[in-house]
């Protein structure tokens, strides 16, 4: 009986962790339940964390000698591992989460390649199906840990272009069947019983290295602008490959956790590419900033601008006013000013509301993160198709750090690069005011027609002084009022 | 009794089929506004391989077995810790408008109770 009990536990924690894993996630569908869902997920991986610790007393003969050091190992694996990962994830910047989320994803995808190594060098799969299962699942975490550093390193900064070569998708390509054509020869080596060429640890090396050059190779050329994709891509890739190494090991925990976490990412990938009307292939393989410039028509009128102060009074005394925040305003740090302002127009009795694109941000959903961090309540944040009809009622769409999202090119101009994506039609109201650094352009490197509309007025500078003259000029009018 | 869990050929297919349909489902009825939170939480959850780095560790016979488990749990702890830090924090921040009135009150439920409803 007592032998029994070390693997019931096991089990039954695996259980519950999949259970809540489950439960958890299905209280993230609101964002009233979704702080307690988080919690319920994380109560079921302490319990399985914990009780993988009873593993000691069924270790097999040859770990015996090494249980100790083993276990003090997996020790300060845990504290030293969890404890930096924990402290960097309550420091990191909200704007900086895309690229803390692509770090931990890609220490997933090792961890995963990781225990595929261990299964690999020490020949411990059975039969051809789990070789198979745990190659496919080593490379699939390798990919997924290079591609998602390179990816953070992207969003970070540290590689500052993408980096084309020509003929990059034949070396791709060439990367990509030189790993599978690696793991098969390990596959009818260890089938076989014979090495072949050479000893089979070696090629297991060249196998992996392989591997994450693809990771790399892959994530390379990819823009900027598609890393959304590519880190939601990566989540899925890192799921499936748990998911994979769930199966080489017989824990159904980790095979349900990584199933439902690679359809997630797949779905999550799907909306996203939908959101930029683009195909996953277009994001990955071609490259967007290589699109040809298109020879615009040119556009009609003059760009109008006026002074902050102006426009800060002119949303004092509309009565319906709609916020289309972008990147530019979190890179400017301004969220908390825009909010500060938004409370002085409420105060007036003026009805604000925020759209929100979904590719506003360096991820989807990002930019409604930044307006929660603010202090903006989420009933105020709406997302593009609860809100797009509203512009036509609107006194005031007020245009922040955002270019693309709001260019009309996108419904009318089949030549432009971006048509075809949703976009919120700010140039339906009645005013529309557009806060921007300079002339410049967006992203996509397109002009926006909507900036020399009739109904429009530019207000040139950083988000933030913009932001604080307007309050200033709002506050001035309370002052002479009262 | 017999606790062992031996899952092989379909049996394994269909855990996989039916934890893949439950993930889309369950995703699918997440609001977009709650999509950054959810990547994270989805990242959090396959730090469940910590679990599997923890089996090869423990098992480890080898220095080369026990260097890779040990990296296998340290990176496998990082992605579950981060994940689950990243992830608390953002939601914590969503907050609803304070409800002074009752009319505020209502129209922040009645809001919960759109996003709970759209796909």
């Amino acid at each position: 009986m007592l032998a029994t009990l070390p693997p019931l536990i096991i089990g039954l924690a695996d259980l519950t962790a999949a259970f809540l894993f489950l439960y958890g996630l299905q209280r993230m569908s609101s964002p009233a339940t979704a702080p307690s869902g988080i919690l319920v997920a994380g109560f079921g991986m302490v319990a399985a964390v914990l009780a993988s610790f009873l593993y000691v007393f069924s270790v097999s003969a040859a770990a015996q000698p090494h249980l100790a050091v083993n276990v003090g190992l997996a020790l300060i694996a845990l504290v030293v591992g969890g404890g930096l990962a924990w402290l960097s994830g309550k420091r990191v910047a909200m704007t900086a989460m895309p690229q803390m989320v692509a770090l931990y994803n890609g220490m997933g995808g090792g961890a995963a390649g990781a225990i595929a190594a261990v299964e690999l060098f020490g020949a411990k799969t059975q039969g051809a199906t789990q070789l198979l299962v745990t190659l496919l699942g080593a490379l699939i975490g390798a990919v997924s840990l290079s591609g998602s550093l390179i990816a953070w390193a992207k969003l970070e900064g540290v590689i500052k272009k993408p980096l084309r070569i020509k003929g990059q998708q034949a070396l791709n390509a060439m990367a990509m069947v030189a790993a599978l054509s690696v793991g098969g020869l390990i596959l009818f080596a260890t089938l076989g019983g014979a090495p072949v060429l050479l000893a089979t640890p070696i090629w297991i090396y060249v196998f992996f290295g392989l591997a994450l050059l693809f990771g790399v190779l892959m994530t390379l050329p990819i823009g900027g602008a598609d890393m959304p994709v590519v880190i939601s891509i990566y989540n899925a890739l890192t799921g499936l490959a748990v998911g994979l190494e769930g199966f080489v090991l017989q824990n159904p925990a980790l095979m349900i956790a990584g199933m439902v976490v690679g359809a997630a990412g797949l779905l999550l990938t799907l909306l996203m590419a939908k959101a930029m009307n683009r195909s996953v292939a277009n994001v990955v393989f071609t490259n967007f900033g290589d699109a040809p410039k298109q020879v615009q028509g040119a556009i009609k009128g003059s760009l109008r601008p006026v002074e902050a102060s102006d426009a800060g009074i002119a949303m004092r005394y509309a009565s319906k006013v709609i916020i289309v925040p972008g990147y530019g305003l979190a890179a400017a740090q301004a969220q908390q000013k825009l909010f500060e302002f938004v409370k002085l127009l409420q105060a007036a009795k003026v009805d604000v509301k925020f759209a929100v694109h979904p590719v506003a941000g360096r991820m989807p959903g990002q930019m409604d993160v930044l307006l929660a961090e603010a202090g903006v309540p989420y009933d105020m944040i709406f997302q593009l198709e609860d809100i797009n009809d509203d512009f036509a009622t609107a006194d005031v769409a007020l245009v922040i750090g955002a270019n693309d999202v709001v260019n009309p090119a996108a419904r009318t101009e089949k030549s432009s690069p971006i048509f075809g994506m949703p976009i919120l039609n700010a140039d339906k109201a009645k005013q529309v005011y557009v806060v921007k650094r300079g002339e410049g352009k967006g992203y996509a490197g397109i002009q926006n027609a909507l900036f020399y509309g009739n109904n429009c007025n530019m207000v040139y500078g950083d988000a933030q002084a913009v932001l604080v003259k307007m309050i200033e000029a709002v506050r001035g009018l309370g002052a002479a009022a009262a | 009794m017999d606790l062992s869990i031996t899952m092989t050929g379909f049996v394994a297919l269909y855990v996989f089929m039916l934890a893949a349909f439950a993930g889309w489902v369950i995703i699918g009825h997440v609001p977009a506004i709650l999509h950054t939170p959810l990547m994270s939480g989805s990242n959090f959850v396959h730090g469940i391989v910590v679990v599997g780095g923890l089996y090869a560790l423990l098992n480890a016979s080898t220095v080369q077995e026990q260097v890779i488990g040990f990296v296998a749990v340290l990176l496998g702890a990082g992605n579950a810790a981060g994940g689950f830090a990243v992830t608390q924090r953002m939601l914590a921040m969503f907050q609803t408008s304070a409800p002074t009135s009752a009319h505020a009150g209502a129209h922040a439920h009645a809001r919960v109770h759109h996003l709970h409803k759209k796909r």
